[in-house]
């Protein structure tokens, strides 16, 4: 599985700025709606859950159900007053797990 | 003859698809009980009101398997009155849940961007909850051209 997560948000901000963070992870999210050739179901396979942290604290988490569609792509946003890292988690059904990591310098 | 035949035949799949229970969400395998009780749920026997959550969604999406979805929530987010948590329900589709957003004062803003999928024209309901205890909710209708599940 491809396993290669993109994400968007800016280098340095203001301290108590507010900023954008785009994030995008390939991933197939088999919905378990689908039957393959021989009409059999295809067994359910998403990301299901997605967490993103900074310095430690949390800053934004999802559960996910096979209505969201696939190579998930989420945006939100978070108020930054330190320098400091996101660290992001994407969880697959499988319990695999995808993660990554920005800092941000805030002036 | 033999053609014929055939688009006697395929004529007569597409009515039988057509005949399905389609309703006035246009979905074959809607569950709007199951969208009921997973709202039911979150709301947990209060009314919310509306008027503070916008949903951005196409009018018309064409293709099923990939609807752009936004939301924001009229909010000031600081820790004493914040989102605390979001529900996104899309009635007609064969598992109702969509995704339940978590979010802190840290987040800044409540405002959330994702892509989903809808089986066919239906509704989508938004709940949110505060910190303060308030619940909000909003609900657009989409058309669905061709839809995002199965297949």
């Amino acid at each position: 599985m491809a396993e290669k997560a993109r994400i968007r948000l800016p280098k340095d901000a203001k301290r108590g700025e507010v900023i954008q963070i785009k994030t995008l992870v390939a991933h197939l999210m088999e919905s378990g709606q689908r039957r393959d050739k021989d009409g059999k179901l295809i067994p359910r396979m998403i990301i299901n859950k997605f967490t993103c942290t900074f310095n430690g604290k949390p800053v934004f988490s999802c559960g996910l159900e096979s209505a969201i569609a696939a190579n998930p792509y989420l945006q939100f946003s978070a108020k930054v007053e330190e320098s400091g890292t996101f660290k992001f988690n994407w969880i697959d059904d499988d319990g695999n797990t995808i993660t990554a990591e920005e800092t941000i310098a805030v002036a | 003859m033999r053609s014929l035949t055939r688009r006697e035949a395929l004529a007569l799949g597409a009515m039988s698809v057509a005949a399905a229970p389609a309703g006035v969400h246009g979905s074959v395998q809607a569950a709007p009980a199951d969208a009921a009780a997973e709202i039911a749920k979150f709301i947990g026997g209060k009314t919310p009101e509306t008027g503070r959550v916008t949903i951005e969604l196409p009018e018309i999406a064409e293709n099923g398997n990939a609807v752009p979805l936004s939301i924001v929530v009229d909010s000031p987010m600081t820790p004493d009155n914040h989102v605390t948590d979001i529900l996104v329900v899309a009635e007609g589709n064969p598992s109702p849940g969509v995704a339940a957003f978590t979010l802190t004062p840290m987040s800044g803003h409540s405002e959330i961007a994702t892509r989903i999928r809808l089986a066919g024209s239906q509704n989508v309901v938004v709940v949110a909850r505060t910190s303060t205890g308030g619940l909000l909710t909003a609900q657009r209708q989409v058309k669905v051209t061709i839809g995002g599940c199965g297949g």
